[in-house]
């Protein structure tokens, strides 16, 4: 059953495949947005749940470069428990590589004097500090895999602020960082803290080990 | 020490003084010798020369750090003659104007209300009065009651004639951490004032019809989140709980109120607070829009994020009485403001676009009567989220003020 691409149904199911198609190839030096779903179509499968299909528009943000069409299929399970099951197809071809970059951000980190640890990022203001681009977009693709799984019709998460990051010095072979995160859900307009033990390198990509919510605090976040 | 002496110069060319240094240079010598020092002595009789380190060029001598500046004039001339002396020098600042005017941005913008980024609650209470006091043929300041905590909600009320036949509502900041809200509203009034004489469509508008702008609703939360919690929604009203605070002022009004898309815990984000109409601030604006309902034919609330504009209802699924000519509105509206810079916005009835939800001033206005009622959610789509960059700011108000123009020029014309 074809649905309206513009409703929430279908840009809640975007969202959702955005966060999977992040926290599969992304990286801090590719970052993609999908916008202007064109279609959507919304098929029930008895007993097991929701499956949304969608052809929308898709963009390298960091490269500010629009990569074509995403088709994308995401499958809400009715226990609302198990993360979605999401395939899409779209062309690579189009991205920029980042292995130059990527690997120059490993290169520069794993040789600071001192493990990196921030706040508040961005600041108040939407500003973030020079060099602190890519540690926010780690941040961003950690915080993507806990937004893909915990995604369901009924939610819409954005990154909010990333509330802290810290490094972890244990391995040449990985950077590590404990983030926080504030996600943000748009449709019960809570801010959900969330707390990472991130794993990442050029060639293996993103791991989220440990990670567990936090609870809301009473004032400050 | 170089930000004494800019800090001086700053008092004395600030604003309406103008560009008394523009193009003019700062340089840096180190004389390596008694020789050299001589050879600064010679320039000092060649041109004018104002020197910041020593005091004099008398003082100078061998291995001293000697900083001067030299009028536009002159400043070509001393680059020839130093390098042809054989003295190496250093530009230390290239555009004496330049350098003093961006200090002077650093350094006052602590205190000075600006429309290209955030200002506190303490700045845009204050410029309510300028603007009130400024422009008082066309601008008006009324308080409309208090908030919870007493702070003061002022609504500007813009437009040349006292007894207009029609008016307008556009409140912004009803939810305290859309910052970009705020600032919109502030644009607004700005760009009505500046623009009153020279634009045909501002200067209708304002002819023919009163636009009341309350830029910000939500007065108590908006300082909470300057002095607090960056991520406040709700206002600073009293709860049944010990532990949480603040309602929903979106959730408040007595429309189908608390059924749906609200919540009824007060930890809750969503919380509707104990009954229709309980805050304060909610049922000040009640009072006011229900004072001039007789001729109140626009209302707009201003949200972020997600790039929307949507009309009513939130509480329910069921089309208003005037769905098409409000959905052709918005769709117009809509593509007068992605014309700016290809921003791109979705619209239609909030409900079906983004969720239900009861207890919307935006329900609540229609149901009064306001059959022309349009909510925007500002950007962006979530990249930034509330923390939109202050230097997106001026486009999205800009944008913006393209869309409302339009709606308010539409009615205007009924």
């Amino acid at each position: 059953m074809e649905i309206p691409p513009t409703h929430y149904p279908a840009t809640r199911a975007m969202k959702a495949v955005e966060h999977y198609i992040n926290y599969h190839y992304g990286s801090p030096n590719k970052i993609f947005t999908l916008h202007g779903v064109k279609k959507a179509t919304l098929e029930d499968i008895p007993g097991v749940g929701h499956k949304y299909i969608l052809q929308c528009s898709m963009k390298d943000m960091v490269n500010e470069k629009d990569v074509g069409v995403c088709n994308a299929e995401i499958l809400f399970h009715q226990d609302q428990k198990t993360a979605p099951k999401v395939e899409c197809r779209f062309n690579m071809d189009q991205i920029t590589n980042s292995q130059a970059a990527d690997n120059e951000f490993f290169t520069r980190i794993s040789n600071l004097p001192e493990p990196l640890t921030a706040e508040y990022i961005p600041d108040s203001y939407g500003h973030i500090a020079p060099g602190m681009e890519q540690i926010r977009y780690l941040g961003y693709l950690a915080a993507c895999y806990i937004m893909w799984q915990n995604s369901t019709e009924g939610t819409l998460y954005n990154l909010a602020q990333i509330r802290s990051v810290q490094q972890v010095v244990t391995s040449a072979d990985f950077l590590e960082f404990d983030y926080t995160v504030l996600l943000h859900d748009f449709v019960s307009q809570e801010i959900i803290p969330w707390q990472m033990q991130v794993l990442w390198n050029p060639k293996e990509g993103i791991k989220v080990e440990r990670n567990a919510r936090k609870p809301k605090s009473c004032g400050h976040y | 020490m170089m930000l004494c002496i800019l800090a001086l110069i700053a008092t004395a060319s600030a604003g309406p003084w103008g560009q008394l240094f523009k193009g003019e240079k700062v340089f840096r010598v180190q004389p390596k010798n008694e020789e050299q020092v001589k050879i600064i002595a010679t320039l000092t009789t060649l041109v004018q020369l104002d020197f910041w380190k020593p005091e004099s060029s008398s003082q100078i001598s061998p291995n001293m750090v000697v900083d001067f500046h030299a009028a536009v004039d002159e400043a070509s001339f001393v680059q020839y003659f130093l390098r042809k002396s054989g003295i190496e020098y250093e530009v230390l600042i290239d555009d004496l104007q330049m350098a003093i005017e961006k200090q002077l941005d650093s350094q006052y913008s602590g205190y000075n209300h600006s429309y290209e980024k955030y200002n506190t609650w303490d700045k845009v209470a204050a410029w309510t009065a300028e603007m009130a006091s400024t422009y008082s043929s066309l601008v008006t300041r009324e308080e409309i009651g208090n908030s919870y905590k007493g702070r003061p909600m002022y609504v500007l009320k813009l437009g040349k004639s006292s007894t207009s036949k029609k008016t307008a509502f556009i409140e912004c900041g009803i939810h305290a951490r859309e910052w970009i809200s705020p600032a919109f509203c502030q644009w607004f009034v700005n760009e009505a004032v500046r623009t009153y004489e020279t634009d045909k469509t501002m200067n209708r508008l304002l002819s023919k019809m009163t636009i009341y702008v309350l830029p910000v609703f939500n007065v108590d939360g908006y300082v909470y989140t300057w002095t607090n919690n960056r991520m406040w929604r709700k206002n600073l009203g009293e709860s049944p709980s010990r532990y949480c605070t603040g309602t929903d002022l979106n959730r408040n009004f007595n429309v189908s109120w608390c059924s749906v898309g609200a919540s009824k815990s007060p930890c809750s984000e969503t919380y509707c607070g104990s009954s229709p109409e309980s805050e304060i601030e909610t049922k000040n604006v009640v009072t006011f829009i229900r004072k001039h309902i007789s001729t109140m034919k626009t209302y707009i609330s201003v949200h972020s994020y997600s790039q929307l504009l949507m009309f009513p209802y939130a509480f329910t699924y069921d089309h208003v009485a005037n769905y098409k000519i409000l959905n052709t509105i918005a769709e117009k509206a809509v593509r007068q403001l992605t014309s700016l810079y290809n921003t791109a916005y979705r619209y239609g009835a909030v409900a079906e676009t983004i969720y239900p939800a009861a207890g919307a001033s935006l329900d609540w206005a229609y149901d009064e009567g306001i059959k022309y009622a349009f909510v925007f959610e500002l950007r962006d789509t979530g990249r930034y989220g509330f923390l939109l960059p202050e230097s997106e700011i001026k486009p999205t108000c800009k944008e913006t003020m393209v869309a409302v123009k339009y709606i308010l020029n539409y009615v205007l014309l009924q």
